[in-house]
């Protein structure tokens, strides 16, 4: 019986070859829709939040003065801190000592205000900053304060134009500085701040030729992992207070502040673009059924009449059914194939036109077919049953 | 006894449609006997009860009250499955809108009450072709429905009918959709059926011309049959 069901189903798909390519391609959009768009929407989230880690969640910021309490004299650090620092803390991958001062910078008749950071090659790293031109500073740039820099790309822009400036001089105030190098761009950050407006010089150089002092400003610490920031700020604290000779009771003239603020942004713009994305799945799987059902019950209102000439020439009720059932789940089955070839393909295909990472999900992919498969086969099955509980001459009657 | 023993017996059967003040007799108590080999054709007017005779007959509804004796057995209030089973196996249709698998073969269609049966595949081959070859369209064996004439496609259905070779072959206003001169050629066909192969037919129609074709004639006029010519001898 089983065999002679799939021979009549198969003869059905075949004879009316332009209804089955309907119903499948209704059941591979349905499926290739919800896949695509939550396999972008997946690709979109991860890109963003990599673009949020990039500002550097793990980052602590030692400052001097104290974020919200009383004002107390601000005695600014000094560089012999940052050793001991590197020295005493333990997980810590990066330590950047920071002076930022403004200056202008001039180029022949361009000139430009910008910030100037003097630091270290390890400013590049705990920000993932990358360079398109030239080179990081050597250790001996580092060690004598050469008045060398890196420039970002607004800074370069606005000065050279369409130039790559690696060697070319220009004047900071009032020294003159040799270029070396050029930050890949990073554009205007969450809080609108244009992060390309930068310069990058050795600290001592900015100690020395521009501010005129020894002071460090900023101290930025790079944890390892997020999960001991707690800890290790804490062992900073202690350090500095000693540091800095504050007895227990006085109040510090430094914070540690960590980058909570960023780390909640993420968390939230995580939150949202997951609710988001299941929106978009669930309005795809949505609309996918729709089509699915609509063409399954177009055509099975066709079929009433065939299933009553069935019936007339000998099928009894569940001959019909089970050539239904299987009609419906191989073009499901087929349909679900193919649309599960063409959501992965189409969205690899857009995830790399689009810069976004391909974030295969399979859960989508299996939530999809199965949705897809008991919408095919319950508006294939159901309705045909219907039909076959009719009388036959009731079901031959149908127009 | 069982020489005589009819194909088909109604007694006393009735059919109602509808309930209470809706309620209408269809049937109103026939008493019918056909035999192997006979060509019936029942005529009467529309809304008589002859189609819903046929139905009953062709065990497509079942009656209301009395008795179906299909080869000396009651099966008048059997379940829809064996119903089913007893179409498949002694009972041909041909109707009036031809209802064949419209972008299906001839040849298809033609297998269709075969596989119904379990036939062997080469078996199903060799039958429909010689059924093909008894209505004259051996050669259309390939042709969808859609693609023949109508006066094609009811022999094609007629064709279905008696592929299986059934006891009995119901048709329904088999002329109805043709013009004459096809009418003429299939009540031809069916007539030659009946006197070479000796196929059993039961014809509804309500054409005089159509109807003569036929050795016995049965009437129906509200419910009742009014004359029947009876059984030629």
């Amino acid at each position: 019986m089983i065999w002679n069901a799939l021979l009549l189903a198969l003869r059905e798909i075949r004879n009316n070859l332009l209804r089955s390519s309907l119903t499948t391609l209704g059941i591979v959009i349905g499926v290739g829709a919800v896949i695509l768009m939550v396999t972008l929407g997946a690709g979109a989230t991860t890109r963003i939040t990599a673009e949020f880690s990039s500002l550097g969640n793990n980052l602590l910021a030692i400052v001097p003065g104290q974020e919200n309490g009383p004002p107390t004299a601000v005695t600014p650090f000094e560089i012999s801190v940052v050793d001991k620092i590197q020295r005493e803390i333990p997980n810590l991958t990066e330590v950047v000592p920071e002076l930022a001062v403004q200056g202008v910078l001039v180029n022949g008749n361009h000139n430009h205000n910008s910030q100037i950071d003097g630091t270290t090659n390890a400013y590049l790293h705990s920000r993932n900053w990358t360079l398109i031109a030239g080179r990081e500073f050597s250790p001996a740039e580092i060690l004598a304060g050469k008045s060398v820099c890196i420039i970002g790309e607004t800074d370069r822009r606005e000065l050279f134009g369409d130039q790559v400036p690696v060697g070319q001089r220009i004047r900071i105030n009032k020294i003159t500085c040799e270029i070396i190098g050029v930050l890949a761009p990073k554009g205007v950050s969450t809080f609108g701040q244009d992060m390309d407006e930068l310069v990058l010089m050795p600290l001592k150089a900015v100690q020395r030729k521009i501010a005129g002092n020894t002071e460090v400003n900023v101290i930025r610490v790079l944890v390892d992992r997020p999960e001991n920031i707690a800890h290790v700020k804490d062992l900073i604290q202690r350090l500095m207070r000693e540091v800095r000779h504050i007895i227990p009771g006085q109040v510090d003239d430094f914070s540690v502040e960590d980058l909570q603020e960023i780390t909640q942004i993420v968390t939230a713009v995580t939150l949202v673009l997951t609710a988001f994305l299941s929106a978009v799945a669930a309005v795809s799987l949505l609309v996918g059924g729709i089509g699915i059902m609509n063409i399954m019950l177009v055509s099975v209102t066709e079929r009433t009449r065939e299933i009553g000439i069935r019936l007339a020439i000998g099928a009894r009720e569940r001959d019909v059914l089970l050539q239904f059932l299987i009609e419906a789940i191989l073009m499901s089955a087929f349909g679900g194939i193919l649309g599960v070839l063409l959501g992965l393909g189409g969205s690899a295909a857009i995830c790399y036109a689009l810069k976004i990472p391909f974030v295969f999900q399979p859960g989508i992919v299996i939530i999809a077919v199965g949705f897809a498969a008991i919408v095919g086969v319950a508006f294939g099955y159901f309705p045909a049953r219907r039909a076959a509980r009719l009388d036959p001459i009731e079901a031959l009657r149908h127009e | 006894m069982p020489e005589d023993q009819p194909l088909i017996a109604l007694r006393g059967v009735t059919k109602i449609y509808g309930s209470g003040e809706a309620e209408v007799t269809a049937l109103g108590g026939i008493n019918l006997d056909v035999h192997d080999g006979e060509f019936v054709a029942v005529m009467g007017p529309s809304g008589s009860g002859k189609s819903t005779c046929m139905n009953i007959l062709g065990c497509l509804d079942a009656p209301t009250s009395g008795q179906y004796y299909f080869r000396g057995v009651d099966v008048a209030s059997i379940t829809r499955e064996d119903r089913a089973m007893l179409r498949r196996h002694y009972i041909g249709f041909v109707f009036q809108g031809f209802n064949l698998l419209k972008r299906t073969t001839a040849l298809e269609n033609l297998e269709l009450p075969l596989i119904y049966r379990g036939v062997p595949r080469g078996e199903r081959r060799r039958l429909g072709m010689a059924a093909l070859a008894q209505v004259g369209l051996a050669e259309r064996w390939n042709h969808t429905a859609a693609e023949l004439s109508g006066g094609q496609q009811q022999r094609v259905a007629i064709a279905r009918a008696l592929v299986a070779s059934p006891s009995v072959v119901f048709a329904d206003e088999p002329t109805g959709n043709l013009d004459s001169a096809k009418s003429h050629e299939i009540m031809q066909l069916l007539k030659s059926l009946n006197a070479e192969n000796g196929l059993t037919i039961v014809l509804v129609t309500h054409e005089e011309d159509v109807a003569s074709y036929a050795g016995r004639h049965v009437r129906f006029h509200d419910g009742m049959i009014a004359s029947d010519s009876g059984r030629a001898r």
